[in-house]
């Protein structure tokens, strides 16, 4: 019961990081219907961020994540602005294909720039271990679990209630009916891409915290891993994202659990093309009727 | 698997593009049949993981490469029969991809007509290599390429022109298991392998065979995890005396910090993977207690190695930091082709290689190099221990 109660804390904190990320995705697709392979990237700068300015700068955490967020958000408007935009009304592969592009960019970029060396993360939170009942759980693994619940419900809270939400709404059901009500329709793709990096910006920062090692290709495992994760909660659905992530992680964490370290990408993999199979739309996707 | 997928997308199209340049680049074999020949300088070639998932290894091993390349020239070069020649530096980068590391050998050979090659750092990247060094007749010797059967042809034969200068995995993974039983007196062991390269399934065959004790519970991570709290957790309850980790240190620093974290505080046993200051970086110098692993080279070789002394001061001189154990083997590996040319007084690449398979009590600074019928340089074996993330003690075995 310990070891499964232990293994649920694993799970969870796990779990909150793909959620973070499977939002970029899901919020992407949802608003221009574009995988945007370079996302797990952004998530790499985040961390890559924090480190330069928690080192260089002498920033406390709190500093760092925020400007992490500001610093991704910036990048992604910018990614969106030269890379994507220009082929708005190209074929979707063609987007698709520019997005795996700007991922080998900035991947090999950083590389160049900063060697592919591993770093170590500044600990900049010292890392606490409080005994509950036989569970150990870490004030960052706290910290990560409340960071990711804050940002979703503040995300939800942008998306529901406000109006450039409501735009970013408009646009992901009809781009051209909501241009014609007076919609910007470049401004609500920018914001969204500011939004989908902000999170992970954040999730650079908590993961290089907790895991105390950045490297310039950390983006891709996490990046495809939400790519499923948002795809098994309906791509195109915030909830689904979230609800997702936290499931990919825990069945991750399951199958190490009971020894079969060796299959968890095969049984992240098979469930995803269960789910394809059984509910193509995701756990949390609309059904739309496709009219011939 | 996960990289592999993603990978699939983007190396498919590289590897097109990259096949159809190797296409036109294959090794040319001499008509003469007697391999490439030196000019005003010795050509000597660097096929080298300078980007890509391996890139840390291969920087660190150019690193030790120029270092001796520098400290040859500074010199005068090296001694041909009557005459010194400079080395001339030809460094490409395979960018940890195989499909490149075969065209850059190409290169090396046809176009910068290099008389000999250090590199590749991967056994992977390197076994790709072998046709066309094989075809050209100029040596390769490989820094790092752990792999027992790297040095071998399919039937068993020795791959002529290939040669490394570290330890192969089975020697290091038994030194391992028979350190483990008599030193730490471990009875019931956890494995945990790095099942992503032949490096980390290779030593855990290996230690397998030669251990004696009980295998508990043996599980696989793959490069670039960094969750490893679930296994660890996993492996809690079970009774056991220590943990064998082969891989490399960004993932062992992250296992040893989660472990200790998680309350495992049984010995933990790797490879010379591990060998590297950022492995203390990563896991945290606190949680670095009670760790070992096998290494061709130590820092602690310094007091009683004279070589390796100088080595450790010129490398701390230039790069400001200790030198890792990758640098060391690939410094030596320049100074075993220099033995080489000297010994043979030819520079020409059929010659080197004829030096190289004889190379007998090389003095190098990572011991005494006797290079065997296989082409595997036999040497003494090192195991350090970590103590608050320092060397706190060397253990040697033969």
């Amino acid at each position: 019961m310990q070891t499964f109660g232990q293994q649920l804390i694993n799970g969870l904190s796990l779990g909150s990081i793909y959620a973070l990320l499977a939002l970029g995705y899901t919020m992407v697709y949802g608003i221009i219907k574009l995988i945007n392979f370079a996302h797990g990237d952004i998530y790499m700068l985040g961390a890559f961020w924090g480190y330069y300015v928690i080192n260089q700068l002498h920033f406390n955490f709190i500093w760092a994540m925020l400007s992490a967020i500001v610093f991704c958000a910036i990048l992604g408007v910018i990614i969106e602005y030269f890379a994507y935009r220009p082929l708005r009304h190209s074929p979707r592969i063609t987007a698709l294909i520019t997005a795996i592009g700007v991922s080998f960019l900035l991947e090999n970029g950083m590389t160049y720039l900063f060697t592919a060396n591993t770093r170590s993360f500044p600990q900049v939170i010292k890392t606490v271990t409080y005994h509950l009942g036989g569970l150990r759980i870490s004030n960052i693994q706290l910290l990560i679990l409340g960071t990711a619940c804050l940002l979703m419900l503040l995300l939800e809270l942008i998306i529901k209630r406000t109006k450039m939400g409501r735009a970013m709404r408009a646009v992901s059901v009809d781009p051209e009916a909501a241009q014609l009500v007076g919609i910007n329709l470049n401004h609500t793709i920018s914001f969204t891409f500011a939004l989908g990096s902000a999170m992970a910006g954040a999730a650079g920062v908590l993961i290089g915290l907790y895991y105390n090692s950045i490297d310039p290709l950390m983006g891709m495992t996490p990046g495809i891993k939400a790519f499923v994760a948002a795809v098994i909660g309906g791509i195109g659905s915030v909830p689904g994202a979230s609800v997702g992530g936290f499931l990919i992680g825990l069945l991750e964490t399951g199958v190490q659990a009971i020894g079969l370290s060796a299959y968890k990408d095969a049984v992240v993999y098979f469930v995803l093309i269960v789910i394809l199979l059984v509910l193509p739309a995701g756990i949390f996707g609309k059904k739309t009727k496709e009219k011939v | 698997m996960i990289k592999w997928q993603k990978n699939m997308v983007k190396i498919g199209a590289l590897a097109t593009i990259v096949l159809a340049l190797a296409g036109c680049s294959t090794a040319k074999s001499n008509g003469s049949g007697q391999g490439n020949n030196p000019g005003k300088t010795i050509k000597i070639g660097v096929n080298m993981e300078l980007s890509g998932s391996a890139a840390g290894y291969g920087q660190q091993q150019k690193q030790g490469i120029q270092l001796a390349v520098n400290k040859i020239n500074k010199a005068g070069g090296i001694k041909v029969g009557n005459t010194k020649k400079k080395i001339q530096l030809v460094v490409r980068d395979n960018k940890t991809s195989n499909t490149t590391s075969a065209s850059v050998a190409a290169q090396l050979v046809n176009n910068d007509k290099v008389v000999a090659v250090v590199g590749p750092a991967a056994t992977n990247a390197g076994t790709a290599s072998i046709p066309n060094m094989t075809k050209a007749q100029v040596p390769s010797v490989s820094p790092s390429a752990t792999d027992p059967g790297y040095t071998l042809q399919k039937n068993g034969d020795v791959q002529k022109y290939i040669f490394r200068a570290c330890f192969q995995n089975n020697f290091q993974g038994s030194s391992a298991a028979k350190f483990m039983t008599n030193n730490l007196k471990a009875k019931n062991v956890a494995i945990l392998t790095d099942n992503s390269s032949d490096y980390g399934t290779g030593l855990t065959k290996a230690f397998k065979k030669t251990y004696t004790g009980k295998v508990v519970s043996s599980q696989t991570f793959q490069e670039g995890d960094k969750d490893f709290n679930a296994i660890l957790t996993s492996l809690k309850h079970k009774k056991i005396d220590a943990i064998y980790a082969p891989g490399y240190y960004s993932e062992l620093g992250l296992i040893i910090k989660q472990a200790r974290q998680a309350g495992i505080n049984v010995p933990i046993v790797g490879s010379d993977g591990m060998a590297d200051a950022k492995l203390a970086k990563i896991a945290g110098n606190s949680n670095t207690n009670n760790i070992y692993y096998t290494t061709p080279f130590s820092t602690k070789s310094g007091e009683t190695n004279t070589l390796a002394a100088t080595f450790l001061k010129t490398y701390q001189a230039k790069y400001h930091t200790t030198a890792p154990t990758f640098s060391a083997l690939a410094y030596d590996s320049v100074y075993m082709i220099k033995s080489a040319i000297e010994s043979e007084k030819s520079a020409n690449s059929v010659k080197i290689t004829a030096g190289l398979a004889k190379i007998t009590d090389f003095k190098g600074v990572t011991g005494t190099i006797t290079m065997n019928k296989n082409h595997n340089p036999e040497k003494s074996m090192t195991i350090e221990k970590l103590t608050d993330g320092t060397v706190s003690q060397a253990y040697t075995i033969k």
